[in-house]
């Protein structure tokens, strides 16, 4: 692998950018492997890499139905913060928060993560109370989250207005460490790390089976490319994963909804945090290319279209208009849809199967993307050692049979 | 944004509409008897079809009732809406429609 640096940037544009590498090789895929992961995401890629580099296991591959980074790692709106109200949950996003702060590091691969602070509004009574409660739980939990009265979020973010709006800022709950990164930036970081470990990387190969043996053991996959053997198969699969954990005949407790959003045109450096609300339900950020990139809630039915109604945009839109007055002027350059797997709870599942070799990491609905080195990390230890990690211990599939819910529906943010 | 076909009213825009999740999902005659994974795949299990879906809808803005639908998650597409208590038409019911 070639090393980025200061250094090397500098030679290189100082020599016409002539003499960088591909950042990880084509792979054809081999007979048999020692993992397999489903579904080359920022998840997937981060397991195998986590795979090679924590646990020794190098002969692995991901394979893609489409590229890498396509589906849900490139469509969403980039937003990590760890504010989640329950302990298991706070644990489990701040296991994330903290890999992704040394995480540009660990890949020598910049993920431009930015830690700006996510700011959520409160419009009500209500709003106050429960998110005052979740700053408290926070808190207690040692995630950073702190209360802000009106004044104080306009300090923070003058664009936003506060009064004079059908349901003005009462305050807001604010959590300085969350912020943004570059998605297409995570999943080409891992698996630009992945594949210097040895790890194969296969685009344009779609799962169509999974062989289990005769004990009942998963052991391969069934491939638009042929079959490919393996011991253990961990599907990170997104909106997907029903459809390949039927292969398996595992069924899950989930639904997959197609979730919107949008971005404007780019403009100058205007907006220093990102800023979302529940109550009217709009969340947004600017890029580092300036557009500003507005998230919309997900459709009322289940599909798999990678696109959604315009009135949901519309909806979220309203509401940013609303609060940003100055964005009415605003051009939106593009839309799109992505799939994602809401399970009951509104919490992920990242676990052992009732088939054996065969693991799972879904579940994560409207928010997977700010998880995605903590749920890599946390799928490549179930992998390698068999057993679920303490974090990711209370996420198994048995917690609807066993009553044992982790119920995030408010910490999540997007209306569904 | 969907146009949908209420089998009392006609077709309406989706806004009228409140989406009701999957359909024919029967309730356990006597939950006691069930075990905690039949209770479980009662209330949480779903099966997510990419393909086509048998769902439910209710008509909250206009008649105000349940009826059922087929659509095709990968389009959108409803293919027909029937009443609570009827059997989702058959491939060959479906044919004939469109033919």
């Amino acid at each position: 692998m070639q090393r980025f640096s200061g250094l090397s940037l500098i030679r290189r544009g100082l020599t016409g950018q002539r003499g960088w590498q591909p950042q990880w090789r084509q792979a054809e895929p081999k007979a048999a492997y020692d993992a397999i992961i489903v579904g080359g995401g920022g998840h997937g890629l981060g397991a195998a890499f986590y795979l090679a580099k924590e646990h020794g296991l190098t002969r692995v591959a991901v394979v893609e139905k489409g590229w890498i980074g396509g589906g849900n790692t490139g469509r969403n709106t980039t937003i990590i913060r760890s504010n989640y109200l329950f302990d298991e949950s706070a644990a489990l996003y701040d296991h994330s928060v903290q890999l992704w702060e040394g995480l540009s590091q660990v890949l020598n691969y910049n993920v431009m993560f930015s830690q700006r602070g996510v700011m959520m509004l409160a419009h009500t009574v209500h709003d106050v109370q429960v998110s005052q409660r979740h700053v408290h739980a926070n808190r207690a939990n040692g995630v950073d989250n702190e209360w802000l009265t009106p004044e104080e979020a306009r300090a923070i973010c003058p664009l936003l207005q506060t009064d004079d709006i059908r349901y003005p800022v009462l305050g807001a709950a604010f959590q300085r460490r969350g912020g943004t990164a570059r998605h297409d930036a995570v999943a080409w970081g891992f698996a630009r790390a992945a594949n210097a470990l040895g790890v194969d990387i296969i685009e344009n190969c779609e799962v169509t089976g999974i062989r289990r043996d005769s004990h009942g053991a998963a052991c391969g996959i069934e491939t638009t490319r042929g079959f490919i053997s393996a011991p253990r198969i961990g599907v990170s699969a997104a909106g997907h994963s029903s459809v390949i954990m039927k292969m398996a005949g595992v069924e899950l407790p989930i639904e997959s909804y197609p979730l919107q959003a949008l971005v404007s045109e780019p403009v100058k450096p205007i907006f220093p945090c990102v800023v979302m609300s529940n109550t009217i339900h709009a969340y947004i950020s600017q890029s580092d290319k300036g557009e500003m990139v507005i998230g919309a809630g997900t459709d009322a039915y289940t599909s798999y279209t990678q696109r959604g109604g315009l009135h949901i945009s519309r909806h979220a839109i309203e509401a940013i208009c609303e609060l940003f007055p100055m964005f009415r002027r605003l051009r939106m350059m593009r839309n799109w849809g992505g799939i994602v797997d809401v399970t009951p709870d509104r919490s992920p599942i990242i676990a052992k199967t009732p088939v054996p070799g065969l693991y799972v990491n879904c579940g994560w609905g409207t928010g997977g993307f700010k998880a995605t080195p903590g749920a890599a990390h946390l799928l490549a230890w179930t992998i390698a050692r068999d057993a679920p990690h303490p974090i990711n211990a209370p996420f198994t599939i048995e917690r609807f049979r066993d009553g044992n819910l982790i119920d995030e529906a408010a910490a999540a943010a997007v209306a569904h | 944004m969907l146009l949908i076909n209420c089998p009392y009213c006609g077709e309406r825009p989706e806004l009228e509409f409140v989406h009701g999740g999957q359909a024919h999902i029967a309730r356990p005659a006597n939950p006691a008897e069930c075990s905690d994974q039949q209770w479980a795949d009662f209330l949480y299990r779903r099966d997510n079809i990419k393909g086509l879906h048998a769902e439910r809808w209710r008509h909250t803005h206009g008649c105000g009732r349940f009826f059922n639908a087929l659509r095709d998650t990968t389009s959108d597409l409803f293919l027909a809406t029937y009443k609570v208590g009827e059997q989702p038409p058959t491939q060959a019911q479906l044919k004939g429609a469109t033919a």
